[in-house]
């Protein structure tokens, strides 16, 4: 810890950044995301298994953006929403410091996107090994029972959108279901409403998400979104042979074509 | 159910006047029978027209309570619902909930001059008190108009500036901004503030009723104190996202005061006690 | 009407219940099989829990739906029809074991629909609730109901407050006409008070609530906004399952030449809340945004409607995805 505060003072000190964001502790001993701009609050920054916040969500942020150059305190799922939104042309490398930390805490060094992808690539790019019974479980049942699975758990959502503002990949401005000429989505939570904007999100996500679980964690109703945009990532893979967040030169694996398709057409 | 506060008055298309390619007016009358006997409203004061199936959206009433049989409005195409309420015809129904608001208070006015300044698309707000206060002529001083637009083609009620123009107990001058003239145009040329400021009208004994865009304002302002005029004296509407208009859904205040139950009409003073979220 | 006390028997407790669940809509809290307390319509009473601190959502939803049908209509160029919505349809509900800070929230929320002009949809809702509420026996880190007023045994918007006593009975505050008439549906079930004592839990007082509505009156510009906002996400989880936020959205929908007008939930923490069709934003930022949420809950108001908007039950806190304390954020405005 005290070489990631360490790390953090330097660069305020030096100005090479104007702000880090990292972790706190929070509420009851968890942790909580931190920005951090003087240097002497940078003893406030912690490392520890509560801090599992993706932190890229601020990235695209105008107010974050506004403040500079901006160090980051990532972890693996970090690193890899950096290096999809750097593919997507919402960062640019040149603003951000990458403060690398490994799952044990311990703080690397990453001192330029190559190491990152490199770092990146050692580990399995696949869904988290705790997420993949349930996975399995649901992939076990037929599509109706499936279904009605997935309606049970939407039925709870009452459409805060802390899944959608959780998430790194979900920048959008004007989100697809704030579009309202024509509405594509109902507004209201009922369950339409509810199933057209979880499946909207799922198939946005598609080729992009890199399985942080963040959307899962900040649902305040207790559902497993997580589920829908992992499996589809897994569905990705099957088809594409892509994962997400591997490398900032990705193009988008559902609306790309490549004259070497498979398919002859742009669906 | 006994008084469902949501449920809009169903009006009629009677009239429609395209003010300019993206301006409408509409004039409406009530449908069923005893609703126009019971609807009085007051200069100022706005409603939420709707669309069935799109949506509702806030517009002033533009029309002078004075006139019994119809209200008015006047909107652009900006977003859904406007859009959709453009491409309604004569005999069609627009839904109406209201009048919501606080109004101008004209009869404080009473035996006072009366100073109107309006830019582009703001001139709806002020045509209904305008319109209202020459119907009760006597009671008023002198009536300038000062109405300013970016070119000849964003003008609004140009058939009623024509009227107002050969009143001989209005005194009315129209703008465009250099650049916006026509090679027949008549009126001036220059941005509002600075017509304004030609025409010096006296501040003595003269209410301001200023609305416009907020570039606008911004300019106006220091001439009217450099005229004399004091902000308590000087009124304008403010506009700000609506939706039930009555103070309920949360939506519309700027600091402590709803913009749908303290205003829209507001004098300057008040403005300026105002946080800046507006 | 007087305060009578009575006492329950834990046996009685179970009787009173199956007593009003076999005749009415009961909305009692159960712990789901993923851990979440939530309330449901006439669940067997051995799923009731007696245990829970706070619900996940409020139960502002039985008087202020998340979803609320204002008329119908149908709209074809020859016709446009209203159909308004008969709300003599609304059954009459009991709520159970709703904790004090749940049932205060009813007056609040009325002092928002019935100010000025009558909401009968929320009226005719409230009038059909009867609220037999479960003082608190515990209390965790993220309540502070005494900062706001309010106490875990307070009987503000009660009619029959159940409390636990050290024995393990129940005490029976019945406090309105209301939670008179539903004893006197079951009298035998209603003891004479045992003496015992009740178990209510502590709630630490964590800041002044008046100090802080003091302060908010001058501090609008102030730097605290942003500082204590950056991480805020801008979702909608606090305000929906805050059981005192209405903020509410009008929306149309229709199905060929039918359709409705609804309300539905909205956040002033969206950062669409506020805008204007022609692109203008009053609230651009989140800090602007979080700024609102405080100042309306507790300066803009206690001026109005003389009522704090918060009733310190602790949601907002404990579902936000990124720990934005409330009480808190409150805290440092009372000392800045």
């Amino acid at each position: 810890m005290n070489s990631l505060v360490n790390r953090a003072k330097m660069l305020l000190e030096e100005k090479s950044v104007n702000v880090v964001i990292g972790y706190e502790a929070g509420t009851g001993g968890t942790a909580r995301p931190a920005f951090i701009s003087e240097s002497a609050d940078a003893e406030k920054l912690i490392y520890n298994e509560h801090c599992v916040h993706n932190l890229a969500v601020y990235l695209s942020k105008q107010e974050v953006r506004k403040m500079g150059k901006i160090g980051i305190v990532a972890a693996l799922p970090v690193m890899r929403s950096i290096l999809m939104l750097i593919a997507e042309h919402q960062v640019d490398p040149e603003n951000i410091v990458i403060m690398g930390i490994s799952h044990d805490g311990s703080l690397l060094d990453i001192e330029n996107i190559q190491v990152m992808k490199d770092y990146i690539s050692k580990s399995d790019p696949g869904n988290p090994e705790r997420y993949k019974d349930k996975l399995a479980e649901l992939n076990k049942l037929s599509m109706e029972e499936r279904f009605e699975y997935w309606q049970k758990e939407l039925s709870k959502c009452i459409k805060c959108y802390a899944c959608r503002q959780a998430c790194p990949m979900c920048y959008c401005t004007r989100c697809a279901v704030e579009v309202n000429q024509p509405q594509w989505i109902s507004v209201k939570s009922d369950i339409s409403g509810n199933m057209e904007w979880h499946i909207l999100r799922a198939m946005h996500l598609a080729g992009r998400c890199i399985s942080c679980g963040e959307c899962g964690r900040a649902c305040p109703v207790g559902i497993d979104c997580h589920l829908l945009t992992m499996h589809l990532s897994d569905q990705v893979y099957k088809y594409f042979r892509v994962y997400a967040g591997l490398s900032e030169k990705m193009s988008s694996v559902l609306s790309t074509y490549e004259p070497n398709d498979k398919e002859n057409f742009i669906i | 159910m006994n008084n469902n506060i949501y449920k809009p008055y169903l009006m009629e298309i009677e009239h429609i006047v395209e003010e300019t390619p993206d301006v409408r007016t509409f004039r409406l009358k009530f449908t069923a029978p005893g609703d126009a006997e019971k609807f009085s409203f007051k200069a100022g004061q706005f409603g939420e027209y709707s669309v069935m199936g799109e949506g509702e959206s806030t517009f002033c009433v533009a029309s002078s309570p004075t006139r019994k049989d119809y209200i008015e409005c006047t909107f652009r195409k900006a977003g859904r619902v406007t859009n959709a309420l453009a491409n309604l015809e004569v005999g069609d129904t627009v839904g109406f909930r209201g009048p919501y608001g606080n109004t101008f208070p004209i009869e404080q006015w009473e035996g006072k001059n009366l100073l109107y300044i309006a830019g582009g698309i703001a001139l709806p707000p002020m045509r209904c008190v305008i319109w209202n206060t020459i119907d009760l002529r006597e009671k008023y001083g002198d009536i300038t108009i000062i109405y300013g637009a970016r070119s000849v083609t964003d003008l609004v009620y140009k058939h009623e500036l024509k009227e107002w123009s050969e009143r001989p107990d209005v005194k009315l001058i129209t703008t465009v901004d250099p650049g916006g003239q026509t090679p027949d145009w008549k009126g001036e040329i220059g941005f509002v503030p600075t017509i304004l400021e030609k025409a010096a009208p006296s501040s003595e004994n003269t209410v301001a009723i200023l609305c416009g865009p907020p570039v606008m304002i911004k300019f106006t302002m220091p001439i009217l104190n450099k005229l004399g005029f004091r902000d308590k004296d000087i009124y304008t509407t403010l506009e700000n996202r609506m939706k039930c208009g009555f103070g309920k859904c949360g939506r519309c205040n700027v600091g402590k005061i709803f913009v749908c139950k303290d205003g829209p009409v507001f004098t300057y003073e008040q403005i300026r006690s105002l946080p800046e979220e507006y | 009407m007087e305060t009578t006390i009575k006492s329950l028997r834990k046996q009685s407790l179970e009787k009173l219940y199956n007593h009003l669940a076999s005749s009415q809509k009961i909305y009692a809290p159960i712990v789901t099989s993923d851990k979440q307390v939530e309330f449901r319509y006439n669940p067997e009473f051995r799923d009731v829990t007696f245990e829970h601190i706070r619900s996940t959502l409020s139960v502002k939803n039985v008087v202020f739906p998340k979803i609320e049908n204002l008329f119908y209509f149908t709209n074809t160029k020859e016709e446009s029809i209203i159909k308004d919505i008969d709300l003599n349809i609304i059954p009459e509900v009991v709520l159970w074991g709703v904790h004090p800070c749940d049932s205060a929230a009813f007056d609040i929320l009325r002092s928002i629909f019935c100010w000025d002009i009558k909401d009968e949809f929320f009226s005719k809702r409230l009038e059909k609730i009867t609220v037999i509420t479960l003082s608190c026996h515990k209390s965790d880190e993220f309540c502070f109901c005494t900062s706001v007023n309010l106490s875990p045994d307070s009987v503000k918007g009660s009619d029959i407050q159940l409390s636990l006593l050290q024995n393990g009975d129940y005490q029976a505050e019945i406090l309105t006409e209301k939670g008179n008439e539903l004893v006197s549906q079951v009298p035998d079930l209603f003891e004479q008070p045992s003496g015992e004592k009740k178990v209510i839990a502590g709630v630490k007082n964590k800041f002044d609530n008046k100090k802080v509505t003091s302060n908010l009156s001058g501090v609008f510009e102030h730097p605290f906004w942003i500082r204590n906002s950056l991480r805020c996400i801008g979702c909608g989880a606090c305000a929906f399952v805050c059981p005192v936020c209405a903020c509410f959205d009008i929306q149309d929908e229709t199905k060929g030449k039918d359709g409705r007008r609804y309300r539905c939930w909205d956040s002033c923490g969206f950062s669409l809340f506020t805008l204007h069709t022609s692109g203008h934003n009053p609230r651009q930022i989140q800090s602007q945004r979080w700024r609102q949420r405080i100042m309306h809950k507790f300066s803009y108001m206690p001026d109005r409607n003389n009522a704090l908007g918060c009733v310190g039950c602790g949601r907002c806190s404990s579902s936000c995805p990124v720990d934005m304390n409330l009480a808190e954020q409150l805290e440092a405005l009372q000392n800045i």
